[in-house]
């Protein structure tokens, strides 16, 4: 065997080749800028999409959904299938040939609705897979973190299911978009409604998801409860994905309150509504009055998840399959058709953001990022299931009818679980975005890597 | 002073960093090339050495190294929020904090040793994980994480230059940092390679010697007029220290610090990752922090779609057949193929994976076995 000697001169020589190494693939990617590019623009005849949904976690359900939603949407938007709800957006410029002309292809990747391993699956899509636009999520924490990633990479990001004030509040992005409401519209639409049917002068016991979208749930619901009359007793912090809420529900039958509201969404909405009513507390009188239990942010998979217990139970949706618009029919007859079942507002969320990033890029004329993003802002719509909508410029949020919804008595089957009891028109929900700071930041467009 | 690493070390040496530098195009076409994963090879690579020295060498299992990987993170993003962009500040910052937390829980868990240290390090690092999310919720922003805004005060770069419009990146003197991007990737490889030559001085010195000695028999140390307690709490610093490099340069690369880093799950990941590897040798933790953040990025990638591309030459019942049995390892099945993966080296192979490599080493040279690769491993060590 030969001896590899190494004296002090090899070992500068050795040094000094490294650097030489090490400082080569900088001096290219440096400042490659090259006029109207941005992350991932397409080059064959396929253009990438990055679906990035929970695929474990409390929130896996709803994932799988969203995944379910935008692989018709892929269909769709490449003209296979039945065209769904293209036929009834009012946009006409999808013309069924993918986008732009290029076939639509995605990838997908596991958030496991934590922010690090979003993050990484993101930055997979974008960075080995080539992904010009990411879209999914379905827990603020996860959008917030991924949304600022996609600023800091120049890729487009559709938030999905993401209901938290911050996502275009405070922690609004340029190349963020959401279609989704959120929680102080939920507030909006929901305190009147509860205020009609329990009465003004209840207490209130808040449990809360312990992270950015129970933070600004329970603040919203908070205020429009206490606007109404309401007194807010207590609010406790839970942990995301506990399983057993025993030990948060136990002090609630003691604090002197009457109504729980139950911040919680996912798995953990359906383990907490079932273990309170487990406990008895719907058939409680407190303070002379019936006890209640309301639950903000409903979903069609978590009412499914949750059996009984949601019979009469009041909340908010962003979008329900009974919704009659021509939207909302062509969706679920072509979803009905290619899964067996309706849609949940997570598949419906997933659908349009999906369709809307593609018709902003045909409007466009061009898959620049700077461009998609003007053409998505202030963009007016129709026709895709929430009736009229605008996407807003000053934080990027759409504003549509919100639902509020109850728990059906006597449902006919097991789709049939929500009952829609009042539609609270636009024009109510909208508020000023001033009132949750935040900055866009700039449209420069970015290469990547 | 290079006198007691051999000739054999510093071949052993240059052959890592070669391969380190070079890996943008070694790992293409197993599909791993891509700046974050290979970022990330680097620094649970850094963690895994580190959590090696305090294991490997000294067989103290600690469960809580987690602990330091986050309190290394949430310095790093402090100082990007408060000082400066550059990144020389934060992992200075980084391993000063981690470098105290460990000495104070260094101090108290050592005063116990096997599983009693084990679970002490546990109880830490779940405590530090419930105050991460909740009690220092201002600190540390609990699940949604701690990021970067617009309105950080930045002091020391506002001295210098002009903030511009939408968040900086980090950077060292100009070079980008985050953001995707090669230059992020070096600037983590060029720590792992210094973090390796340190842990191999370590390995190699007389230091190191009284650290096995501690793993062989500690009650035969004393006996012969060692305290030993020192020496523990020296290798769990640097361990902790090691940890809190890896926690900064994961903000480094992306400015985002989340209570989950902590959590008991991450703690254990490197435990898998050490004696997935080989417990004790130099190069096995790296192997094995590659080898999982390999299956957690990559096989969770995998869906029906990638399947039926790679079964396309088979016809088309056969390869429905294939697809549906293989989809249940990968996609969000990924974490089943790693637990069946380490098992059977965990059986076959109780010295990882570099056990295996020494095998297939000494099959070539025939009847000359062990002899010299006992040099490059350390001491063999199974894993106990």
């Amino acid at each position: 065997m030969s001896k590899l000697i190494i004296n002090r001169r090899g070992l500068l020589k050795a040094g000094a080749m490294g650097g030489v190494v090490l400082a080569a693939p900088t001096h290219f990617i440096r400042n490659a800028y090259a006029e109207d590019m941005s992350c991932n623009m397409p080059t064959g005849d396929t253009v990438v999409f990055g679906f990035n949904v929970p695929q474990s976690g409390p929130y896996a359900d709803e994932g799988a959904d969203e995944l379910k939603a935008y692989q018709l949407a892929v269909k769709h938007l490449n003209g296979e299938g039945d065209g769904g709800a293209l036929a009834t957006f009012s946009s006409k410029a999808l013309k069924g040939n993918g986008v732009l002309g290029k076939k639509v292809a995605y990838v997908t990747g596991d958030t496991q609705t934590k922010s690090d391993a979003a993050r990484d699956s993101a930055k997979r899509m974008i960075e080995k897979e080539g992904a010009i636009m990411i879209t999914g999520g379905s827990s603020s924490g996860v959008a917030v973190a991924v949304q600022s990633l996609c600023q800091d990479m120049g890729v487009i990001f559709m938030a999905a299911l993401t209901h938290s004030n911050d996502t275009t509040g405070k922690d609004k992005k340029r190349y963020g978009f959401r279609q989704f409401f959120n929680a102080y519209m939920s507030g909006v639409a929901l305190g009147p409604v509860l205020a009609e049917a329990y009465g003004k002068d209840r207490r209130a016991y808040h449990l809360t998801a312990d992270y950015t979208w129970g933070w600004t749930q329970e603040e919203s619901i908070k205020n429009a409860t206490e606007a109404q009359g309401w007194e807010t007793v207590n609010a406790v912090r839970t942990p995301l994905g506990a399983g057993d809420f025993s030990q948060y529900l136990t002090p609630v039958l003691n604090s002197g309150a009457d109504v729980l509201i139950l911040n919680h969404y996912g798995k953990d909405m359906v383990n907490s509504l079932t273990q309170a009513v487990q406990f008895g507390m719907r058939e409680k009188q407190v303070n002379g009055k019936n006890f209640e239990i309301v639950v903000p942010l409903f979903s069609e998979l978590m009412a499914e998840g949750a059996g009984d217990a949601i019979k009469g139970i009041y909340g908010t949706e962003n979008w329900n399959w009974q919704l009659d618009t021509a939207g909302t029919k062509a969706f679920v007859q072509s979803y009905g058709k290619e899964y067996g079942a309706p849609p949940s507002q997570a598949a419906q969320v997933a659908y349009s953001q999906a369709i809307l990033y593609a018709d902003a890029c045909e409007r466009a004329g061009t898959f620049f990022a700077p461009e998609v993003i003007k053409a998505l802002e202030g963009f007016e719509f129709d026709g895709l299931g929430n009736g009229k909508t605008l996407y807003r410029d000053s934080d990027h949020q759409c504003f549509h009818d919100v639902l509020v919804v109850q728990g059906k008595e006597n449902p006919k089957d097991k789709y049939d679980t929500l009952e829609i009891k009042k539609i609270v028109p636009a024009s109510e929900v909208t508020y000023d975005p001033a009132i949750f700071g935040g900055d866009l930041g700039p449209y420069d467009a970015k290469t990547c890597g | 002073m290079f006198s007691n690493l051999s000739s054999r070390d510093w071949t052993m040496f240059l052959i890592f960093s070669g391969v380190v530098l070079a890996a943008p195009v070694l790992f293409q076409p197993i599909g791993a090339a891509y700046p974050a994963i290979l970022q990330k090879f680097c620094i649970f690579g850094l963690f895994a050495i580190g959590f090696n020295i305090l294991f490997g060498l000294t067989g103290y299992l600690s469960f809580g190294h987690a602990a330091f990987l986050g309190v290394g993170s949430y310095a790093a993003v402090w100082s990007f929020k408060l000082f400066t962009m550059n990144v020389v500040p934060a992992v200075i910052l980084a391993i000063i904090f981690a470098g105290f937390f460990a000495a104070v829980i260094g101090f108290i868990s050592l005063r116990r040793s096997g599983i009693y240290f084990s679970i002490i390090t546990l109880a830490f690092a779940q405590m530090s994980y419930n105050l991460a999310y909740s009690v220092l919720t201002p600190l540390t922003n609990g699940e949604t994480g701690l990021q970067l805004s617009l309105n950080d005060p930045r002091v020391i770069d506002h001295m210098f230059i002009e903030p511009g419009a939408g968040l900086p990146r980090t950077n060292f003197f100009g070079i980008d940092v985050s953001g995707g991007g090669l230059s992020g990737f070096y600037f983590t490889a060029v720590l792992l390679i210094i973090g390796f030559y340190i842990s191999m001085r370590i390995f190699r010195s007389p230091f190191g010697l009284q650290l096995k000695a501690i793993k062989s028999n500690q009650n035969r140390m004393r006996y012969t007029g060692y305290n030993t307690r020192p020496y523990l709490i020296a290798a769990f610093v640097i361990s902790g220290v090691y940890a809190g490099l890896a926690g900064a340069l994961m903000a480094c690369t992306d400015p985002l610090a989340g209570a989950e880093r902590m959590q008991w799950t991450a703690s254990g990941e490197v435990v898998l990752m050490t004696i997935l590897g080989g417990v004790g040798t130099l190069v096995g933790p790296v192997i094995g922090a590659a080898v999982i953040k390999y299956f957690e990025n990559i096989f969770s990638s995998f869906n029906d779609n990638t399947l039926n591309q790679f079964y396309s030459f088979l016809p088309e019942p056969v390869r429905e057949a294939f697809v549906t049995v293989s989809g249940l390892f990968v996609g969000e099945g990924w974490s089943l193929t790693l637990g069946v993966v380490f098992m059977l080296i965990v059986i076959f192979l109780p010295g990882g994976i570099m056990e295996g490599v020494r095998r297939i080493a000494s099959l070539f040279k025939g009847g000359n076995k062990g002899d010299g690769n006992a040099a490059v491993s350390g001491h063999p060590q199974a894993a106990e």
